[in-house]
């Protein structure tokens, strides 16, 4: 098992999803859903609410399995190398995850043992993470007492604690105010500037799409369009993310192809 | 691209670290870190809720010292194994009280796993890179931890309770909690103290507390307990763990279980009262042959049948295959239920 992930691995992608599909039930939640994320790259996932993005994320983080098609994280399948792929792998749920009744200190501690991260080597990766989120001299508080961009800014800071090569963040701007969302946005653009990270961004926000991002387009759980701001705004010959989107979505819904 | 070794990983931690290395493997000793954070997380969070704490450690005294003190004349027991001779209810009685902590430890635990799937908790514990099973294994043990520390916290007072101290001893024991409590119910209404004032005066009252217990010991010259407390250890592990991997499982199975009412009639209750924790099975087969083998299908009796010869230092070998038997079925149970591809999280939706 070992041995695949030690060959050159320059060309294989962050992320590669192809052809997943995943329903509850009768209600399909993905059909046929392909993207890829190269390395060091912002990739926004764009979705109206239900559009079936967490159910990607779920996913791709194992929380169940994908039946058909293959998830790929650093060429790593997360059915049957679960592993090598979740090992590289730093997630930000839409949910808020941490302990409230522990300092930050003891939660980033704990994700680490998660990790089997342990001893000095945990004390000095959580150290350099509250730093990169700015978060440092409330190290021994409760969670409890943070405001909700403080506790988004510790969850970015929790899922770069085993230094994964990719990450997922669900909707991490929801519920924040603009300066907090700023402050989120900013961390995480850096990191995929400074340190070469690949990102996945979910959101339904468009202006939280920059020029230079690549767009994957997700709408009643297909993928309408992959590919760079650009090509999306010539491919729809609009002049903004935000009039792609309807053009787009209004037009797929009108096809009426989503009988399952 | 570097080859990639462990020194690549533990690299400065400033940022110079190559992005795309290959994580290294996850050895023996980081199996046991992810152990050790997981039980320390669970005995941490325990601590930090008081109300917990104390529920957990009255509801068994009352117990104790009401009902068993109110049905010492109309039960008495006799000759019942491991006992030989007559018996205070008191000491029947105690293996029953220890096996409810860890009833109502297991099923609280379990509901903080329901509560945890909805909060999204337990998706941070389980896109943790260690195989499924280990991480659930290692919450059940965190568990266990937890409700040991409760059974002997109990077992300590019973020892006291035991040594019949009078009133002088009781006051010399009692002293610094009762001053805790005071302390506690004037800040209430005045809130002079701050928080920080206060968890020192628990400490405090706790050191003080144990201090008195060690002088309480010498000055009286206390014999050792009637029972033993070391023996029973590994029985309290063991019956901790298989009620611990049935509550997985209910918490893996009843997405609804938020309501601990329902689990309290359905599963608690039940449990308890339908085996030999409060009477002799024998007594319960005199008055209903059906009910005395429904106790006997129950694996609470087991559990409890367990505790009570380890403390005497005996094996009830029986007990310790049927208990043993249930936790692999339990344990099996919940680790094919929260399989992400076969299991029911899948079929039901999964958390979150």
């Amino acid at each position: 098992m070992a041995v695949e992930h030690r060959t050159p691995e320059a060309e294989t992608p962050a992320l590669l999803v192809r052809d997943v599909s995943h329903a509850f039930g009768e209600n399909r939640a993905l059909s046929d859903v392909s993207l890829e994320i190269p390395r060091g790259r912002f990739v926004v996932l764009l979705g109206l609410n239900g559009a079936g993005k967490s159910t990607l994320f779920s996913l791709i983080t194992r929380l169940y399995d994908n039946v058909t098609g293959e998830i790929r994280i650093f060429g790593a399948d997360i059915r049957r190398r679960a592993t090598a792929a979740l090992q590289r792998l730093g997630v930000v749920f839409q949910s808020r995850t941490l302990d409230l009744d522990l300092t930050l200190h003891q939660n980033l501690l704990y994700h680490c043992a998660l990790h089997g991260i342990s001893g000095a080597d945990a004390r000095a990766r959580t150290a350099q993470a509250l730093a990169t989120v700015g978060l440092t001299d409330r190290a021994e508080e409760k969670v409890r007492n943070l405001s909700g961009g403080q506790s988004r800014r510790l969850e970015i800071a929790r899922s770069l604690l085993h230094r994964p090569s990719l990450l997922l963040l669900d909707e991490p701007t929801v519920g924040l105010d603009i300066g907090s969302r700023e402050s989120v946005v900013k961390i995480v653009r850096s990191l995929v500037e400074k340190e070469g990270l690949a990102v996945l961004w979910a959101t339904h926000l468009f202006d939280e799409v920059l020029p230079t991002d690549l767009v994957v387009l997700l709408h009643k759980s297909r993928v309408l369009f992959t590919g760079s701001v650009p090509e999306l705004l010539a491919h729809t010959e609009t002049q903004t993310v935000s009039d792609a989107f309807r053009k787009m979505t209004g037009t797929a819904a009108g096809t009426g192809e989503f009988a399952a | 691209m570097t080859t990639v070794s462990a020194t690549d990983q533990q690299r400065s931690p400033t940022g110079d670290r190559n992005t795309y290395d290959a994580p290294p493997p996850l050895g023996v000793r980081a199996y046991f870190t992810c152990l050790y954070g997981i039980v320390w997380r669970e005995v941490l969070r325990y601590m930090h809720q008081r109300e917990r704490f104390l529920s957990a450690l009255v509801r068994p005294l009352i117990w104790l010292f009401i009902f068993a003190a109110g049905f010492r004349q109309a039960l008495g027991v006799q000759n019942t194994p491991p006992y030989d001779g007559a018996v205070l209810y008191e000491v029947y009685v105690l293996p029953g009280l220890i096996g409810m902590i860890l009833l109502f430890n297991a099923m609280q635990s379990s509901l903080s796993m329901v509560y945890d799937r909805e909060t999204g908790a337990m998706r941070t514990l389980l896109v943790s890179p260690f195989p499924r099973w280990f991480l659930l294994v290692s919450k059940l043990v965190g568990g266990v931890a937890v409700a040991a520390i409760q059974a002997y916290v109990f077992l300590i007072i019973f020892y006291f309770w035991e040594a019949d101290l009078g009133s002088t001893g009781y006051a010399l024991l009692l002293g610094p909690l009762a001053a805790l409590a005071v302390l506690v119910i004037v800040n209430a209404f005045g809130k002079m103290f701050s928080q920080r004032t206060m968890a020192g005066a628990l400490v405090a009252a706790l050191l003080a507390t144990a201090a008195m217990m060690l002088a309480v010991v010498f000055a009286w010259g206390l014999p050792a307990p009637s029972m033993n407390y070391l023996a029973v250890l590994p029985a309290v592990l063991i019956a901790g763990f298989m009620l611990g991997s049935l509550a997985l499982l209910l918490s893996s199975v009843v997405r609804q279980l938020e309501n601990f009412a329902g689990v309290m009639n359905f599963v608690i209750f039940p449990m308890f009262f339908a085996s030999s924790a409060l009477y002799p099975l024998s007594r319960i087969e005199q008055s209903s042959p059906v009910l005395y083998h429904i106790c006997l299908l129950n694996p609470f009796t087991h559990a409890v049948e367990l505790i009570r010869f380890a403390l005497y230092a005996r094996i009830d070998w029986i007990s310790l295959a049927i208990v043993l038997l249930c936790t692999a079925i339990f344990l099996g149970g919940a680790i094919y239920a929260y399989n992400p591809s076969k299991g029911l999280i899948a079929r039901r939706g999964g958390p979150g």
